[in-house]
Protein backbone atom coordinates (compact mmCIF):
# COMPACT_ATOMS: atom_id res chain seq x y z
CA UNK A 1 0.00 0.00 0.00
CA UNK A 2 1.50 3.46 -1.18
CA UNK A 3 0.14 7.31 -0.57
CA UNK A 4 -1.63 8.96 -3.98
CA UNK A 5 -1.23 12.54 -3.85
CA UNK A 6 -3.69 14.78 -5.33
CA UNK A 7 -2.76 18.55 -5.82
CA UNK A 8 -4.89 21.29 -6.99
CA UNK A 9 -4.03 25.04 -6.48
CA UNK A 10 -7.54 27.07 -5.88
CA UNK A 11 -5.52 30.73 -6.01
CA UNK A 12 -3.92 31.33 -2.77
CA UNK A 13 -4.92 27.44 -1.63
CA UNK A 14 -3.16 24.82 -1.68
CA UNK A 15 -5.58 21.78 -2.27
CA UNK A 16 -4.00 18.45 -1.21
CA UNK A 17 -5.65 15.16 -1.09
CA UNK A 18 -4.19 11.98 0.08
CA UNK A 19 -5.17 8.57 -0.20
CA UNK A 20 -3.78 5.21 1.03
CA UNK A 21 -1.29 5.21 4.02
CA UNK A 22 0.90 8.00 4.97
CA UNK A 23 3.79 6.54 7.21
CA UNK A 24 7.45 7.47 7.18
CA UNK A 25 8.13 5.95 3.65
CA UNK A 26 6.06 7.65 2.40
CA UNK A 27 5.63 11.30 4.32
CA UNK A 28 9.28 11.77 2.62
CA UNK A 29 7.22 12.35 -0.87
CA UNK A 30 4.83 14.45 0.70
CA UNK A 31 6.96 16.49 1.79
CA UNK A 32 8.71 16.72 -1.50
CA UNK A 33 5.54 17.50 -3.24
CA UNK A 34 4.25 19.88 -1.11
CA UNK A 35 7.82 22.33 -0.90
CA UNK A 36 7.94 22.15 -4.78
CA UNK A 37 4.23 23.47 -5.48
CA UNK A 38 5.25 26.02 -2.28
CA UNK A 39 8.64 26.99 -4.24
CA UNK A 40 7.09 27.91 -7.38
CA UNK A 41 4.33 29.50 -6.30
CA UNK A 42 4.91 32.04 -4.31
CA UNK A 43 1.01 32.99 -4.57
CA UNK A 44 0.01 30.05 -2.40
CA UNK A 45 -0.64 31.03 1.55
CA UNK A 46 -2.99 28.48 2.47
CA UNK A 47 -2.78 24.63 2.60
CA UNK A 48 -6.22 22.47 2.90
CA UNK A 49 -5.56 18.73 3.65
CA UNK A 50 -8.41 16.44 2.63
CA UNK A 51 -7.81 13.20 4.49
CA UNK A 52 -10.59 11.33 3.41
CA UNK A 53 -9.31 8.11 1.30
CA UNK A 54 -6.59 8.03 3.91
CA UNK A 55 -6.74 4.48 5.18
CA UNK A 56 -3.60 5.25 7.68
CA UNK A 57 -1.92 7.66 9.71
CA UNK A 58 1.25 7.27 12.25
CA UNK A 59 3.37 10.04 13.97
CA UNK A 60 5.39 10.17 10.77
CA UNK A 61 2.30 12.03 8.93
CA UNK A 62 1.84 14.40 12.04
CA UNK A 63 5.86 15.26 11.68
CA UNK A 64 5.07 15.88 7.96
CA UNK A 65 2.17 18.11 8.65
CA UNK A 66 4.16 20.28 11.36
CA UNK A 67 6.62 20.55 8.80
CA UNK A 68 4.28 21.92 6.60
CA UNK A 69 2.17 24.35 8.82
CA UNK A 70 5.96 25.88 9.78
CA UNK A 71 6.25 26.80 6.02
CA UNK A 72 2.77 28.11 5.75
CA UNK A 73 2.76 30.20 8.82
CA UNK A 74 5.79 31.96 7.34
CA UNK A 75 3.52 32.88 4.92
CA UNK A 76 0.82 34.20 7.33
CA UNK A 77 -1.57 31.27 6.27
CA UNK A 78 -3.41 28.99 7.28
CA UNK A 79 -3.15 24.77 7.57
CA UNK A 80 -6.79 23.02 7.49
CA UNK A 81 -7.63 19.40 7.39
CA UNK A 82 -10.76 18.14 6.36
CA UNK A 83 -12.82 14.85 5.96
CA UNK A 84 -10.43 13.47 8.67
CA UNK A 85 -11.23 9.44 10.18
CA UNK A 86 -12.19 8.71 13.93
CA UNK A 87 -8.78 6.95 14.06
CA UNK A 88 -6.56 9.97 12.47
CA UNK A 89 -8.31 12.15 14.40
CA UNK A 90 -7.04 10.68 18.00
CA UNK A 91 -3.58 10.79 16.74
CA UNK A 92 -4.20 14.63 15.91
CA UNK A 93 -5.73 15.21 19.49
CA UNK A 94 -3.25 13.09 21.10
CA UNK A 95 -0.58 15.49 19.48
CA UNK A 96 -1.97 18.38 20.11
CA UNK A 97 -2.14 19.44 16.62
CA UNK A 98 -5.55 20.69 16.58
CA UNK A 99 -4.19 23.94 18.54
CA UNK A 100 -2.74 25.17 15.25
CA UNK A 101 -4.90 23.35 12.67
CA UNK A 102 -8.08 23.73 12.06
CA UNK A 103 -10.34 21.20 11.43
CA UNK A 104 -13.57 21.21 8.53
CA UNK A 105 -15.76 18.88 8.45
CA UNK A 106 -15.72 18.52 4.21
CA UNK A 107 -13.20 20.36 1.61
CA UNK A 108 -16.11 22.30 0.73
CA UNK A 109 -16.15 23.86 4.54
CA UNK A 110 -12.87 24.35 4.24
CA UNK A 111 -12.45 26.26 0.93
CA UNK A 112 -15.71 28.33 1.48
CA UNK A 113 -13.77 29.34 4.79
CA UNK A 114 -10.64 30.86 2.79
CA UNK A 115 -13.23 32.04 0.36
CA UNK A 116 -12.03 30.18 -2.65
CA UNK A 117 -15.13 28.06 -2.74
CA UNK B 1 -0.76 -20.17 23.10
CA UNK B 2 0.68 -19.37 19.82
CA UNK B 3 3.83 -17.58 17.70
CA UNK B 4 5.20 -15.98 14.99
CA UNK B 5 8.87 -14.42 14.52
CA UNK B 6 9.38 -12.40 11.42
CA UNK B 7 12.69 -10.51 10.44
CA UNK B 8 13.82 -7.88 7.70
CA UNK B 9 16.25 -5.27 6.33
CA UNK B 10 15.60 -2.17 8.00
CA UNK B 11 14.50 -0.17 4.49
CA UNK B 12 11.27 1.69 4.99
CA UNK B 13 9.48 0.22 2.42
CA UNK B 14 8.93 -2.64 4.61
CA UNK B 15 6.93 -0.56 7.30
CA UNK B 16 3.92 -1.70 5.43
CA UNK B 17 4.68 -4.99 5.61
CA UNK B 18 5.50 -5.04 9.15
CA UNK B 19 1.90 -3.63 9.65
CA UNK B 20 0.37 -5.90 7.72
CA UNK B 21 1.92 -8.84 8.82
CA UNK B 22 1.35 -8.22 12.34
CA UNK B 23 -2.26 -7.62 12.17
CA UNK B 24 -2.78 -10.50 10.07
CA UNK B 25 -1.14 -13.06 12.46
CA UNK B 26 -3.51 -11.07 15.19
CA UNK B 27 -6.40 -11.03 13.04
CA UNK B 28 -6.89 -15.45 14.03
CA UNK B 29 -8.04 -13.48 17.84
CA UNK B 30 -10.98 -11.49 16.00
CA UNK B 31 -9.83 -8.31 17.30
CA UNK B 32 -11.88 -4.92 16.85
CA UNK B 33 -11.40 -2.93 13.84
CA UNK B 34 -10.43 -0.34 16.56
CA UNK B 35 -7.71 -2.61 17.73
CA UNK B 36 -6.33 -3.40 14.75
CA UNK B 37 -5.58 0.13 14.04
CA UNK B 38 -4.06 0.82 17.35
CA UNK B 39 -1.65 -2.38 16.82
CA UNK B 40 -0.76 -1.22 12.80
CA UNK B 41 -0.19 2.03 14.34
CA UNK B 42 2.29 0.70 17.61
CA UNK B 43 3.90 -1.72 14.92
CA UNK B 44 4.56 1.39 12.37
CA UNK B 45 6.24 3.49 15.32
CA UNK B 46 8.21 0.54 16.83
CA UNK B 47 9.61 -0.50 12.96
CA UNK B 48 10.45 3.08 12.11
CA UNK B 49 12.09 4.03 15.46
CA UNK B 50 14.72 1.01 14.68
CA UNK B 51 15.42 1.78 11.03
CA UNK B 52 15.73 6.08 11.62
CA UNK B 53 16.74 5.49 15.03
CA UNK B 54 18.18 2.23 15.81
CA UNK B 55 20.18 1.94 12.11
CA UNK B 56 20.25 5.52 11.54
CA UNK B 57 19.15 4.42 7.91
CA UNK B 58 21.71 1.49 7.35
CA UNK B 59 19.66 -0.56 5.40
CA UNK B 60 21.94 -3.29 6.30
CA UNK B 61 20.57 -3.82 9.97
CA UNK B 62 17.86 -6.32 10.66
CA UNK B 63 14.89 -5.44 12.41
CA UNK B 64 13.15 -8.42 14.08
CA UNK B 65 9.61 -8.81 15.30
CA UNK B 66 7.78 -11.73 17.13
CA UNK B 67 4.19 -11.72 18.69
CA UNK B 68 2.79 -14.11 20.97
CA UNK B 69 -1.06 -14.38 21.38
CA UNK B 70 -2.08 -16.08 24.07
CA UNK B 71 -5.41 -17.96 24.70
CA UNK B 72 -7.20 -15.67 27.21
CA UNK B 73 -6.80 -12.89 23.98
CA UNK B 74 -3.40 -11.15 25.29
CA UNK B 75 -1.42 -10.05 22.90
CA UNK B 76 2.84 -9.35 22.96
CA UNK B 77 4.36 -8.02 20.22
CA UNK B 78 8.11 -7.79 20.64
CA UNK B 79 10.12 -5.41 18.21
CA UNK B 80 13.94 -5.40 18.30
CA UNK B 81 17.09 -3.94 16.63
CA UNK B 82 20.76 -4.46 17.12
CA UNK B 83 21.58 -0.84 16.34
CA UNK B 84 23.30 2.00 18.49
CA UNK B 85 20.31 2.12 21.29
CA UNK B 86 19.29 4.85 22.90
CA UNK B 87 21.70 6.94 25.77
CA UNK B 88 18.46 8.93 27.67
CA UNK B 89 15.70 6.80 27.72
CA UNK B 90 13.59 8.49 29.67
CA UNK B 91 14.19 11.90 27.66
CA UNK B 92 13.39 9.66 24.70
CA UNK B 93 9.77 7.76 25.95
CA UNK B 94 8.77 12.35 26.62
CA UNK B 95 6.35 13.14 24.02
CA UNK B 96 7.46 15.40 21.08
CA UNK B 97 11.10 14.87 22.16
CA UNK B 98 12.91 13.72 19.42
CA UNK B 99 16.69 13.55 18.56
CA UNK B 100 16.14 14.05 14.42
CA UNK B 101 13.99 17.50 14.42
CA UNK B 102 16.34 17.62 11.23
CA UNK B 103 13.98 15.05 10.02
CA UNK B 104 10.60 15.93 11.09
CA UNK B 105 10.19 13.46 12.88
CA UNK B 106 7.07 14.42 15.99
CA UNK B 107 8.17 12.87 18.85
CA UNK B 108 5.34 11.04 19.33
CA UNK B 109 6.04 7.66 18.65
CA UNK B 110 7.14 6.33 22.00
CA UNK B 111 3.64 8.48 23.23
CA UNK B 112 1.61 6.36 20.65
CA UNK B 113 2.73 3.60 21.81
CA UNK B 114 2.04 4.20 25.28
CA UNK B 115 -1.79 5.84 24.42
CA UNK B 116 -2.68 2.49 22.21
CA UNK B 117 -1.02 -0.80 24.25
CA UNK B 118 -1.38 -1.91 27.77
CA UNK B 119 2.11 -2.40 29.11
CA UNK B 120 5.05 -0.95 26.97
CA UNK B 121 8.35 -2.32 28.09
CA UNK B 122 12.08 -0.79 26.70
CA UNK B 123 15.30 -2.27 27.15
CA UNK B 124 18.14 -0.66 25.35
CA UNK B 125 21.96 -0.60 25.84
CA UNK B 126 24.32 1.86 23.90
CA UNK B 127 25.72 0.00 20.71
CA UNK B 128 23.72 -2.82 21.60
CA UNK B 129 20.25 -1.84 20.26
CA UNK B 130 16.85 -1.39 21.92
CA UNK B 131 14.05 -4.02 22.33
CA UNK B 132 10.07 -2.57 22.64
CA UNK B 133 7.51 -5.39 24.64
CA UNK B 134 4.22 -4.31 24.51
CA UNK B 135 1.14 -5.87 25.37
CA UNK B 136 -2.56 -5.24 24.54
CA UNK B 137 -5.15 -7.01 26.16
CA UNK B 138 -7.80 -7.49 23.76
CA UNK B 139 -11.67 -5.95 24.62
CA UNK B 140 -13.24 -9.20 24.61
CA UNK B 141 -11.00 -9.78 27.70
CA UNK B 142 -10.72 -6.29 29.23
CA UNK B 143 -13.04 -6.69 31.92
CA UNK B 144 -10.96 -9.18 33.70
CA UNK B 145 -8.11 -6.73 34.23
CA UNK B 146 -10.26 -3.49 34.83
Amino acid sequence: MSLHIDLEKKQTVLLVRLTGELDHHTSEQLKTKIEMELEENDVIKHLVLNLQSLSFMDSSGIGVILGRYKQIKKRNGEVIVCSISPQIKRLFEMSGLFKIIRLEESERNALETLGVA
Amino acid sequence: MNRMKLSFSALSENESFARVTVTAFIAQLDPTMDEITEIKTVVSEAVTNAIIHGYENDPNGEVYIEVILESDDTVHIIIKDEGVGIPNLEEARQPLYTSKPELERSGMGFTIMENFMDVVEIETEVNKGTTVKMTKYLSKNKALFN
